[in-house]
């Protein structure tokens, strides 16, 4: 379907351009169809970064719309030192990278045992989790809070990882066995030829092979974790084990009547920053890890 | 499958299933699974299955987190068919379904096929439109509420220096306005996602389709009838599943940006069930809430299914995966 060399695909790609190429009216409107989302896109955040650089005089005065009156840090300065922010920061940090290192590797693991297909109790548990990808987590807090409280691991920390950790796995093993599924199974004779138990054909080969698949796996987990709200609102309660969304959250009940709008703006963009990094640093992989987000 | 292993796809032939892999079959391979399988079963079952069941066993107790459970019967169920509350969150949610559906669903395919040409700067649009899938949902409510902000914020700022009496509304204070302010919000947040899914499943059509319509004559409107649309079937059929179960599902943007109000005018199904819950505190019954949402999330991903085929769906997915 795909030309193989470089060349074949350039020339498939011109005569895409030449052949299939519209009348400029529409090439025009699709120009302007494309410019006007743009703008519904660009323009709220635009607003979310000017607005977050304004001291509260400054944002009940100026124009919110244009670059002018000066740059205020003072929006910055007190979400690091006059709110519970920082904590929250930190504490999405830990629970954000724990969970990534859990739904990667046991993921992964459940991933190399469900391909290999040894015995029923893989193909079992492949089913149950396919048949999670249909449940809506909405669905389940409520057994879940139950559950966490009777447990008496309610309002702590590893307790959010875990549950999180849980509510991704089905999607994070499923983009894994697509994956090592293409592993050629030439690969996997030559070991066993050596002589190599599973645990050897899993840690040299597998582990190694599933690299790319593994960086999906771990921007999917850490975006279902450091954006996660849900999970933080029940399962959470004290200052010391809020994470940031909640945190932004209760930052903007206590701004109510829009005074500290621009306190607010900056803490979201800080919130952000992150992942833009990510965004720009690993851009397939990311957009990969996005689509199974929505899948959670 | 070979959108998702760009390395492996060209060494193999890839087929979508391969055989069972000679090496596995050994005695001994039950322990190997349990021990591989164990840290994401053991997860995923105590916090996913045991909750599922566990869910419908709540339906029929009641609890309020400090006494014991207690054995209710069919009292929740029952209360459920006469609280009108309950009818109405499920009246409201499944508008918010359809308004969703309605309105992601047409400018979803138009980004789609749009940022699918060959054009550079398509490219780099498409790039941008991604900006609102980093966002989490609580900051996406947050920043759309500094927009809104009566009096000050950015439209009210407009709408009074620019005399559009229009634009200075109560936006999420008003019935009938927040309800389409958040048609609106959660389309701004989910429309790049379904472009994703557009833009594969366009570039997955033979261009041999376009060669073919365009020889025999046909303008881009027909091209589009009857090439595009057709082959994008299952895309289709894919993305408004994902839309509909989702927005059934939908709490964190509606809990942060009017929480249910004003009055019970955009109070969903799941925020009920969260009020219901955590703020009654009468776990029974919001379980009883929480079936009916898991039961009508689960019937619809099925209905979608069984109308298009699951080997269908998993195709619509490859270009993303």
């Amino acid at each position: 379907m795909k030309g193989n060399s470089e060349l074949g695909a350039r020339s498939e790609r011109a005569r895409l351009a030449s052949v299939g190429r519209p009348a400029w009216p529409l090439r025009l409107g699709a120009f302007l169809f494309g410019l006007i989302w743009l703008l519904i896109v660009v323009v709220p955040v635009y607003y979310m970064v000017l607005t977050s650089f304004r001291s509260d005089s400054q944002y009940l005065s100026d124009n919110p719309w244009l670059p002018i009156g000066g740059v205020s840090l003072s929006s910055y300065r007190t979400v690091f030192s006059g709110t519970g922010l920082a904590t929250d920061f930190r504490n999405s940090i830990v629970l954000a990278a724990a969970t990534v290192a859990v739904v990667v590797l046991a993921s992964l693991a459940a991933a190399f045992r469900i391909v290999t297909r040894g015995s029923r109790f893989a193909a079992v548990s492949f089913r149950l989790l396919l048949f999670g990808l249909a449940v809506p987590i909405q669905a389940i807090v409520i057994p879940i809070f139950v559950l966490v409280t009777k447990l008496h691991i309610y309002d702590t920390l590893p307790t959010l990882v875990v549950v999180i950790s849980a509510s991704l796995i089905a999607v994070a093993v499923l983009l894994n066995v697509n994956y090592v599924r293409a592993i050629p199974k030439e690969l996997f004779d030559a070991m066993a030829v050596d002589g190599a138990n599973q645990h050897t054909v899993f840690f040299q080969l597998v582990l190694p092979m599933s690299r790319p698949i593994m960086a999906v796996v771990a921007i999917f987990a850490g975006l279902g974790a450091w954006n996660n709200f849900l999970l933080p609102l029940i399962l959470t309660q004290s200052q010391n084990d809020s994470v940031l969304t909640l945190g932004l959250v209760k930052l903007s009940t206590v701004a109510q009547y829009g005074v500290d709008v621009p306190i607010v703006m900056a803490g979201v963009l800080l919130s952000v920053l992150p992942l833009v990094i990510l965004y720009v640093g690993l851009h397939r992989q990311f957009v990969k890890g996005l689509g199974g987000l929505a899948l959670r | 499958m070979s959108a998702g292993n760009p390395t492996l796809a060209t060494s193999a032939s890839s087929p979508r299933r391969l055989p069972r892999l000679g090496v596995t079959r050994k005695r001994g391979s039950l322990w190997a699974d349990v021990a591989g399988l164990s840290p994401a079963m053991v997860l995923y079952g105590v916090f996913i299955v045991v909750p599922v069941l566990f869910a419908l066993v709540l339906s029929f107790t009641t609890w309020n987190v400090i006494g014991p459970l207690r054995w209710a019967g069919f009292a929740n169920w029952s209360r459920f068919f006469s609280d009108p509350t309950a009818h109405h969150s499920l009246l409201v949610t499944l508008e918010l379904a359809g308004a969703s559906w309605a309105v992601q669903t047409p400018i979803g395919m138009a980004l789609g096929l749009f940022v699918a040409g060959t054009q550079r700067y398509r490219s780099v649009f498409a790039g941008l439109y991604l900006l609102p899938l980093l966002l989490s949902t609580a900051g996406i409510a947050l920043m759309w509420q500094g927009v809104l902000t009566p009096n000050f914020g950015g439209v009210a700022w407009i709408s009074i220096h620019m005399h559009l009496p229009l634009l200075n509304q109560n936006w999420l204070g008003s019935a009938r306005l927040a309800f389409w302010v958040l048609v609106a919000v959660i389309a701004w947040q989910f429309i790049p996602f379904h472009m994703l899914l557009y833009q594969a499943g366009r570039r997955a059509i033979p261009p041999e389709l376009y060669d073919a319509a365009r020889v025999d004559g046909s303008t881009p409107a027909q091209a589009f009838r009857y090439v595009t649309v057709p082959q994008l079937r299952y895309t289709i059929a894919t993305s408004s599943t994902l839309i509909v179960v989702g927005s059934l599902t939908y709490f964190d943007l509606i809990f942060i940006l009017t929480n249910g109000g004003p009055g019970d005018a955009t109070r969903v199904l799941s925020l009920d069930m969260y009020d219901t819950g955590f703020l009654s505190t009468t776990f029974g019954y919001a379980s009883v809430l929480a079936v009916v949402l898991g039961v009508i999330g689960i019937a619809v991903a099925i209905f979608v299914i069984r109308a298009t085929g699951f080997g269908s769906m998993e195709s619509g997915r490859e270009g993303i995966w």
